[in-house]
């Protein structure tokens, strides 16, 4: 079962100040979807350092989002693609469908 | 305090911003999303303080640390803990925090920061045994950065792709290997004496021909490490 995004970290940090809170929600918006498309081209094309590399980009969103077991499998994957296997790779696809989804609702 | 940002991710930037628009003695007077822009920043300009990615394409954040010549204080903003280490090798490196930072660690961090630049500088210690005793190890357990003295560190023991090390009152787990750990441990108190083990030379209780007695803990003597053993109990 994959965890839920939220923005429960960002309200927190945000507090009454809604600039921040909707600056924070276009960058989100802004880089999800390009780093999606890299991670994506870098996976179709066997390109394994590069696709760690964004992994690792990726699994900072997923802390942010309040996703931890999420975060957990991506340190996993991150760690797998180094090593020449990619286990985790179903499921670290469909965590990125579940964030680009909740996205579209904020 | 003056500071900058440095992180190639828009959102880690901004989240750090927000961070420090809390604290009234801060303030934010640029931040990059390169390591070498700021380094050409700051051949211009002084600053107090810089909150620093580690892990970033190219110019990593321990790169950029060894390139400074007089470092301000530097704070590491990463998700990625296993560089907590090494990084506090380096004096300027005054705290680790992990992302996602809560705004109760950052002005934790922060507090830390003043305190350490309202203290007045200390006399060098002369004496290399009492720079030992005053020396701390950082080990990293579930993210968590845990100090130890090294002065309380009995032995430590490979374990695949983990070492235990063992004090007195605790052992705990650490991902890292022997050969790492060995280069961070002053040589006047530990010693390898087996391709498993380093033990803490001063905690010693009895040498029985094959083993060495440290607290309750056996522990084995190779062979060719036993001479190297023989010569610093001469020492004694």
């Amino acid at each position: 079962m994959i965890d839920q995004p939220n923005l429960n970290y960002v309200n927190e940090l945000a507090g009454d100040d809604v600039e921040f809170r909707g600056q924070f929600i276009d960058i989100i918006k802004n880089e999800f979807p390009l780093e999606k498309e890299e991670y994506f081209g870098h996976v179709s094309n066997a390109r394994v350092k590069e696709t760690a590399e964004i992994v690792h980009k990726l699994k900072h969103k997923f802390n942010i989002l309040g996703m931890e077991n999420s975060y957990k499998l991506a340190v996993v994957y991150e760690m797998e693609l180094l090593e020449g296997k990619h286990d985790s790779q179903s499921k670290f696809n469909e965590i990125l469908e579940t964030i680009e989804e909740y996205i579209k609702t904020i | 305090m003056n500071c900058i940002i440095i992180d190639d991710e828009a959102m880690a930037r901004a989240i750090v911003r927000q961070l420090c628009s809390k604290i009234p003695e801060l303030d934010v007077i640029e931040e990059f999303d390169n390591a070498i822009s700021a380094i050409k920043f700051l051949n211009q300009q002084d600053i107090d303080v810089i909150f620093l990615d580690i892990h970033m394409p190219g110019f990593s954040g321990v790169d950029f640390v060894q390139t400074l010549k007089d470092p301000p204080k530097i704070v590491l903003t990463t998700s990625d803990t296993n560089f907590a280490i090494a990084a506090y090798e380096y004096e300027c490196i005054v705290d680790y925090l992990v992302k996602p930072i809560t705004q109760e660690r950052f002005e934790k961090s922060i507090a830390k920061i003043s305190s350490i630049s309202s203290q007045k500088p200390q006399a060098k210690i002369d004496s290399k045994q009492d720079a030992v005793e005053g020396e701390d190890l950082y080990i990293n357990i579930d993210r968590r950065l845990i100090k130890l003295k090294l002065q309380d560190i009995l032995v430590i023991e490979a374990k695949g792709d983990y070492i235990d090390v063992k004090t007195e009152k605790e052992e705990y787990r650490v991902h890292t290997t022997l050969k790492k750990i060995k280069e961070k441990l002053p040589e006047k108190l530990f010693l390898q004496i087996h391709r498993s083990y380093i033990i803490n030379f001063t905690k010693i209780v009895d040498i029985e021909d094959n083993s060495v007695l440290i607290a309750k803990n056996v522990v084995p003597i190779s062979r060719s490490n036993r001479p190297e053993l023989m010569r610093r109990l001469n020492l004694l």
